[in-house]
């Protein structure tokens, strides 16, 4: 991609101190996300894909905690812009939109309190601008809806207020922490349609993070891939859709139904993920790698690849290849 | 599969024994906690040992030793470490036999209440329905009892004594069992794994026994623990209105009754029995606790990254 | 709304059903009147007398309808204490307890709220420890052992405030205090937990995602969401110091309320004038009951009337 990101993420780590020990959550993560463009991460559940967007935006819940690397916003550091950035240049929306919002506020009261804390707006003003953007975000009569409280709303129109309130700051870029999953597969379709029109209109940036590789496919132009805390692969999507380099990446491409492929049987990744919490040493993958061999016992430096970069000794080898379906 | 099913057999029976050793680690980790169990030891031995462990004799009155001080304050009788009251009782002597009073009633209410809440919440909860709705229409009404008033009332008239107090805060505080007891019922009948435990044909008393019972048990536990400390707090309270214990027999509260006319001149007289219940009450408080965050495993990780990062946010700001 | 009313007035008319129920039994099966109200020197002519004038000779049934029959009518009959009748002496005393309640919970309510968010802001912090740690200690103190102390303290080490009665502000200052105590710890620490957990809720990680300043998420989200359970607990404080916990505060500092009244009542043998008290005690408390359901719709949008 050209030009300066508008975010980037370099050698990031968060950990979690906990009874049993400490949790190394994410591990060396580095990233970056230009205007206009879509960043996809994927990875299993506990993959820390979404510790790293709470990381960036400086909401890591107890008693999560940064121990490395740094977040540039725009080439300096969020403390170099003010108070500002987080919550305004920066906007997000997350998994559960049911409980994402205060349930004893209507909605209209937390748009406009959002609105007149960043655009300074009158009472009017503001409430006005409210409703423009629940139209925005293509819900029916929106000047009923400002009164509504969320209980008295579904979870898909739910998430369309979350976005009406996420672009009240107008804002640069938005983390999307699987705004989908918990949404009917109708309304999933609806909301990324609608994320990606609004994309288009304001040319966002968007961090989008899901276990979805479909969602991938059909939104973002770079993807990541996470595991166990670390990135294993990342490239441009059509590109590493079509050569997955690292072993895993391949297995989650093997188990994700495409329309192409309908016929044949999806197989997962035998195996669960590591416990973060006495990570092996060397490729975390390699206890579930098929081709795991002797090098694999030392974590290998990023390789380049055609569009991106993969961890991995055997980067791009047929890793299931003579595994049955 | 022979070699895991020999592994197995030995784990299980030492699985008891390592989660009691894991147990007192905690307790250890946990120095309120910690105090509040060690004192409590001490107070229940002082109560069962109360006639090897008292100077005196806690009734005895000796006209000649009125009033005495306490030990270490000038006109002090070393004999009397923490004073003498106005018959000339020995104040420790009273405190240490006190407790005998103070536990029984503790133990007594929390275990005929207990036992009395907790069928009728099993029972409201497992049969459900009208049976339900009318047990638990009973527990809103007796909640909305004036109390402390009615307990004053009935013990009053049926004449105070110890069988009558604890009687009496047993048939007012069983309520709370109840609730409880029925709210978990209800909540674990509905769990998916009960559901498919009662399609695969497990009967009432199993599903009671195996599914019921355990998800009981740490709720009753604080509950109990807690409950524990209002009914001594009660009987002291009881007792101090002169309708509780009644002399010869002692209590502190009643102790602290006594002592009140002398408020002015002795000090003692109130200050111990009262620092008694105090210290009861605080190290039962601080053991439950303990025991609420111990048996919640979601509690006790809250609590300890919460300590973490206290310390981290402190050494920052 | 009306339904609802209804609804809680029959449910608190079952209460004060329950209630008669109770002094009944407990007075007329486990107690004999007679002898409680007349002198041990009475008798036995005086004391058929007595019984009779009181309908004490009838069958029990017919002596519950009398009894519920002269509540309904708000007859209490005349305390044979203070020679005049109950509800008299009832309603005179009862703005003094009402007074002090008032102050102790106000006392309670007031010092609680800061003190619980002052904890929850660093869990575990050397604030939340000392919060935490005096909160169980004022939970573990007996009122009276409070009280008595107080009185040893104001009166012989620095006597600056009344230790009885009532009469200025300054006898409100002691009893008050002692009041509170245990109210304040057990709302303290409600706060400190309930705002833990709210500041872990979604809702207040979207509010601070969307840039709001974070003393606003935490007094117009996380407290606003906090001080449902915090009046629900307030609401429960409030009955149970109706509910006759003020007896012992009143005893010790023999402030003139009700519950000191109540104390002298049972002393005295007074019966009807203990009957009055329990009453207008278990009316007041269908009332706060009622009064603090109808609070909570108007806080909780999710609550519903019906």
């Amino acid at each position: 991609m050209t030009g300066e990101p508008l975010l980037s993420v370099a050698d990031l780590r968060v950990v979690f101190p906990t009874r049993a020990g400490i949790v190394r959550a994410v591990n060396d993560v580095s990233l970056a996300v230009s205007p206009g463009e879509t960043l996809g991460i994927v990875g299993e559940s506990g993959s820390g894909k979404s510790v790293t967007a709470q990381a960036v935006l400086g909401l890591l819940p107890l008693p999560g905690r940064v121990v490395g690397g740094e977040i540039l916003w725009r080439g300096k550091p969020f403390q170099a812009h003010g108070a500002g950035v987080r919550g305004k240049e920066i906007a997000c929306i997350f998994q559960d939109p049911m409980q994402s919002l205060n349930p004893l506020m209507t909605i209209g009261a937390q748009l406009v309190e959002t609105l007149r804390h960043h655009a300074r707006l009158g009472r009017r003003a503001a409430r006005d601008r409210a409703a423009e953007l629940l139209a925005e975000v293509a819900l029916s009569a929106p000047a009923r809806r400002l009164d509504q409280y969320p209980h008295e709303l579904s979870g898909g129109i739910l998430q369309r207020v979350m976005l009406a309130m996420a672009l009240a700051c107008e804002p640069r870029l938005i983390i999307a922490d699987e705004p989908t999953t918990a949404l009917d597969v109708t309304i999933q379709a609806e909301i990324l349609a609608l994320l990606s029109r609004l994309q288009r209109e304001r040319g966002l940036a968007i961090l989008l993070i899901t276990h979805d590789l479909g969602i991938v496919a059909g939104l973002c132009h770079r993807v990541a891939v996470m595991y166990a805390g670390r990135i294993v692969e990342t490239g441009e999507v059509d590109a590493l859709f079509a050569r997955p380099a690292h072993p895993y990446t391949q297995g989650l491409l093997r188990a994700t139904p495409t329309l192409e492929a309908q016929s044949e049987r999806l197989v997962s990744i035998p195996g669960a993920p590591p416990a973060l919490l006495v990570p092996p040493a060397g490729c975390p993958f390699r206890t579930r790698c098929p081709i795991a061999a002797r090098p694999c016992e030392t974590l290998p430096d990023p390789a380049r690849t055609e569009t991106g970069m993969v961890v991995c000794w055997r980067a791009g080898e047929a890793a299931w290849a003579d595994i049955p379906r | 599969m022979a070699d895991s099913a020999a592994r197995q057999a030995p784990s299980r029976r030492s699985r008891n024994g390592t989660r009691l050793r894991a147990f007192a680690a905690e307790l250890g980790e946990d120095v309120p906690g910690l105090i509040g169990f060690l004192v409590l030891v001490g107070i229940v031995a002082m109560a069962i040992f109360a006639p090897l462990l008292a100077p005196h004799d806690p009734a005895a009155q000796s006209v000649l030793a009125r009033l005495a001080p306490p030990a270490w304050l000038p006109r002090g009788n070393p004999a009397h470490l923490l004073g003498t009251d106005a018959l000339g009782r020995d104040v420790l002597s009273r405190i240490i036999w006190g407790a005998r009073a103070t536990l029984l009633v503790g133990v007594a209410v929390v275990l005929l209440s207990g036992t009395f809440g907790v069928i009728v919440g099993l029972v409201a909860g497992y049969v459900g329905g009208r049976t339900d709705s009318i047990l638990m229409r009973l527990v809103d009404i007796q909640v909305s009892f004036p109390g402390i008033l009615l307990i004053l009332l009935i013990v009053s008239i049926v004449g105070p004594s110890l069988t009558t107090i604890v009687v009496v805060l047993a048939l007012t505080n069983w309520m709370i069992y109840a609730r409880i007891v029925r709210g978990t019922v209800m909540s674990v009948r509905a769990a998916p794994y009960v559901e498919a435990a009662e399609i695969v044909g497990c009967g009432p008393a199993r599903i009671i026994l195996r599914h019921i019972l355990p998800n009981l048990v740490s709720p009753l536990l604080t509950v109990a623990i807690l409950e524990f400390t209002n009914v001594v707090l009660a009987e002291a309270a009881i007792s101090f209105l002169g309708l509780g214990v009644q002399p010869p027999a002692t209590s502190w509260g009643l102790d602290v009754a006594s002592g009140r006319d002398y408020v002015y001149v002795a000090w003692w007289l109130v200050t111990f029995p009262g620092l008694a219940i105090a210290i009861t009450v605080l190290s039962i408080n601080l053991f439950a606790n303990w025991v609420r965050v111990t048996t919640d495993p979601r509690e006790r990780e809250k609590r300890f990254g919460w300590s973490k990062t206290a310390r981290r946010l402190a050494g920052r700001s | 709304m009306a339904a609802f009313l209804l609804r809680r007035l029959i449910q608190g008319g079952l209460v004060v059903l329950g209630v008669t129920f109770t002094v009944f039994v407990v007075t007329r099966i486990f107690g004999n009147p007679v002898d409680l109200m007349l002198p041990l020197s009475a008798s036995p002519e005086q004391r058929a007398a007595f019984a009779s004038e009181l309908g004490l000779d009838r069958p029990l049934p017919v002596q519950f309808v009398q009894f519920a029959g002269e509540l309904l009518r708000f007859d209490f009959g005349e305390s044979t204490w203070q020679r005049r009748p109950a509800m008299e002496v009832v309603l005179e005393r009862l703005p003094n307890s009402l007074l002090l309640i008032g102050a102790g919970l106000g006392l309670a309510i007031v010092l609680s709220l800061p003190a619980g968010i002052l904890a929850a802001q660093r869990p575990g912090g050397i604030l939340d420890r000392i919060v935490t740690g005096l909160s169980l200690v004022g939970l573990s103190m007996p009122q009276f052992w409070v009280g008595l102390l107080l009185i040893v303290l104001f009166a012989v080490t620095i006597p600056l405030l009344p230790t009885s009665g009532m009469g200025s502000p300054a006898h409100l200052v002691l009893p008050a205090v002692t009041l509170a105590l245990v109210p304040f710890a057990r709302l303290t620490l409600l706060v400190r937990s309930q705002m833990m957990e709210e500041l872990n809720k979604p809702y207040i990680r979207t509010a601070l995602a969307r840039g709001l300043p974070h003393r606003r998420v935490l007094v117009g989200h996380a407290l606003r969401n906090a001080l449902i359970p915090f009046l629900t607990l307030a609401g429960w404080e409030l009955v149970l110091a109706l509910a006759g916990y003020t007896v012992v505060v009143e005893t010790v500092f023999a402030w003139p309320g009700m519950g000191l009244v109540a104390i002298q009542a049972l002393q005295r043998g007074d019966l009807f004038l203990v009957q009055a008290i329990v009453y207008v005690v278990a009316v007041l408390i269908v009332l706060v009951n009622i009064l603090l359901d109808l609070v909570f719709k108007l806080v909780d949008p999710r609550i519903g009337l019906g």
